[in-house]
């Protein structure tokens, strides 16, 4: 709170309220306001490295608290880029009449295909279907024993486009005479996209409880904290000062746990990713896929690190507006 | 410079520390002010740094009524008094430069001015060669002059002290009380809360004692 140590009789101050006692010019005050922030900014840092055991106890506590929602969203990052990729080509399957010929189905193919929301369409004949699933089903005799061909004419449909216009593109299709039933396999997609609503609402859920504890915890240190300092606070108050400059070494103090908070946690979460990176990558090479693990990057941990850091603020804020209040001169 | 217009003071508790107080303090006086223990002194110097507000009556200092000072104006009220207590109240974690410093970082100084601010402060009661040293490494009379040094660093225009003598031996009392004539000599405005009667008769200044509250002499 006051500047200077042992070391360095630096200076400076604030006057915030009232008119300058003495003369200090506007710009001798600025600069000591200035020197006043340096110092507190460094005293406080200074403080938390003179006890470095409980200082490293609540960064870690405030890293784990935030690298668990933050792991949370880049694991739900990391599956919605697999489901896009699985997402795009949700098939219709349409069976046409029977009395839909060979040769309208090839018809209706083309003009499908023509459709610019349509990416490709595969005309699977009745007689082709036939062999393929006499073939497959080991049914020979049963199959070969039927008078007609019980299958229809297929046409599978691929549209360009994601999941919302393939509703209306079914609905379109559906409504084709040609058409006896149009089959759009998305239910596991709903289903999927159901899931990863309500994991995104999962990390909200958990990210809010646990950046509320993460402020609780900054508040108590920092009313420990205060409750130190009480003396020093009671003469800085008695010989004329501010609020504001009994407030800055306080708050200081909360901004450095919050920022070491926020990297501790940056580096939980890169720590975590590069121990589940290579299973991930194996698992990925044997359905073939080339997907890798995506981390946090460095803009998201630097906001993970600006999030800490205001998280401090608020709850050094929050410890200070109600503890500072009560601490006065006897 | 510091008018007391019929001020009373019940605390919380109810007891009534002080009671229809008047007085007039001019500008450039030395005052004694003493009493029994329990008699008021320490709460007629709290009112005067707004550690306490009256219940009744008017405190003028300095032509501004302290009623119109608000929570927000306590800080810059306090910047314009110097204060000395009887348990000095130092920082002992810092240097005697950096307690002395403190009013002049909280007024918002440069660095440099400062410096020779708090050296003047220092040499002028003896102690500017242990700018350097902790207060814990001091005397106690030592200690009581790094306390008078930072409460006349920035210059205010009133001195108080609460029993600053309380803890010395005679000739260290008498010392310290040359110091507060001398400054009193500049032009500040100094009032001392004392019950050692046989140490402030010796000095001819003027005297106000209080018994249970009431102001009972105010004559020098
Ligand atoms: N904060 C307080 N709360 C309640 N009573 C107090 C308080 N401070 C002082 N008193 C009472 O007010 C009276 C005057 O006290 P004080 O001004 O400290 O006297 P002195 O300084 O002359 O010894 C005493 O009876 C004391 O017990
Ligand atoms: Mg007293």
């Amino acid at each position: 709170m006051i500047s200077g140590r042992n070391k360095k009789h630096s200076a400076a101050g604030v006057r915030r309220e009232g008119a300058s006692a003495s003369g200090i010019s506007l710009r001798q005050r600025y600069n000591g306001w200035l020197a006043h922030h340096r110092q507190s900014a460094s005293d406080s840092l200074e403080r938390i490295f003179n006890a470095p055991v409980s200082s490293v106890l609540t960064w870690l506590v405030i890293g784990i608290a935030l690298a668990l929602p933050a792991a949370l969203e880049v694991g739900l990052s990391n599956a919605r880029q697999i489901s896009d990729g699985w997402n795009s080509p949700a098939q219709l399957s349409l069976f046409m009449k029977d009395s839909v010929t060979a040769v309208q189905t090839e018809t209706l193919r083309e003009e499908l295909l023509a459709r610019p929301d349509i990416a490709e369409v595969i005309h699977i004949s009745r007689d082709e279907a036939l062999r393929e699933f006499t073939a497959l089903s080991g049914f020979a005799d049963v199959l070969d024993s039927l008078e007609q061909n019980p299958l229809p004419n297929l046409l599978l449909v691929t549209p360009v486009s994601g999941a919302n216009q393939s509703m209306t593109l079914h609905a379109e299709l559906a409504a084709d005479p040609r058409v006896a039933e149009a089959v759009m396999d998305m239910a596991w997609l709903q289903r999927l996209n159901n899931l990863m609503e309500l994991g995104q609402r999962l990390v909200l859920a958990l990210g809010g409880i646990l950046v509320a504890g993460v402020v609780l915890i900054l508040g108590n240190t920092i009313r420990l904290a205060i409750e130190s300092r009480r003396e020093e606070i009671v003469i800085v108050k008695l010989v004329g000062g501010s609020n504001a400059f009994v407030r800055r070494p306080f708050l200081y103090t909360g901004l450095w746990y919050g920022v070491g908070g926020g990297f501790f946690a940056a580096l939980l979460v890169a720590t975590a990713l590069w121990f589940l990176g290579a299973p991930v990558a194996d698992l990925a090479q044997s359905y073939q896929s080339t997907f890798r693990l995506g981390g946090l990057g460095i803009m998201g941990s630097l906001n993970l690190v600006i999030l800490g850091g205001l998280l401090g603020l608020t709850g050094a804020w929050l410890a200070v507006s109600r503890h500072l209040g009560s601490i006065a001169p006897r | 410079m510091i008018t007391f217009d019929r001020v009373s003071k019940r605390y919380a508790e109810g007891h009534e520390a002080l009671r229809e107080v008047s007085v007039e303090l001019g500008r450039d006086e030395l005052v004694f002010l003493t009493g029994h223990s329990g008699a008021g002194k320490s709460t007629l110097l709290r009112l005067i740094m707004l550690i306490e507000r009256p219940t009744r009556g008017q405190i003028i200092i300095d032509g501004e009524n302290l009623a119109k000072v608000k929570a927000r104006g306590i800080p810059r009220h306090r910047r314009n008094i110097g204060v000395v207590f009887q348990n000095h109240q130092l920082l002992f974690d810092r240097t005697v430069f950096d307690n002395v410093a403190l009013p002049l970082v909280i007024a918002g100084y440069e660095h440099r001015e400062i410096g020779r601010r708090v050296r003047a402060a220092l040499d002028k009661v003896g102690l500017l060669a242990r700018e350097r040293a902790l207060p814990i490494t001091l005397s106690g009379g030592e200690q009581q002059r790094v306390g008078i040094a930072r409460a006349v660093v920035a210059k205010p225009r009133i001195l108080l002290a609460d029993e600053p003598t309380g803890n010395l031996d005679p000739a260290l009392s008498a010392e310290i009380m040359q110091l507060f004539e001398a400054f009193n000599q500049v032009g500040v405005t100094v009032v001392i809360a004392s019950h050692d009667l046989a140490l402030i008769s010796r000095l001819r200044h003027r005297i106000l004692t209080l018994r249970e509250g009431r102001l009972v002499s105010s004559g020098g």
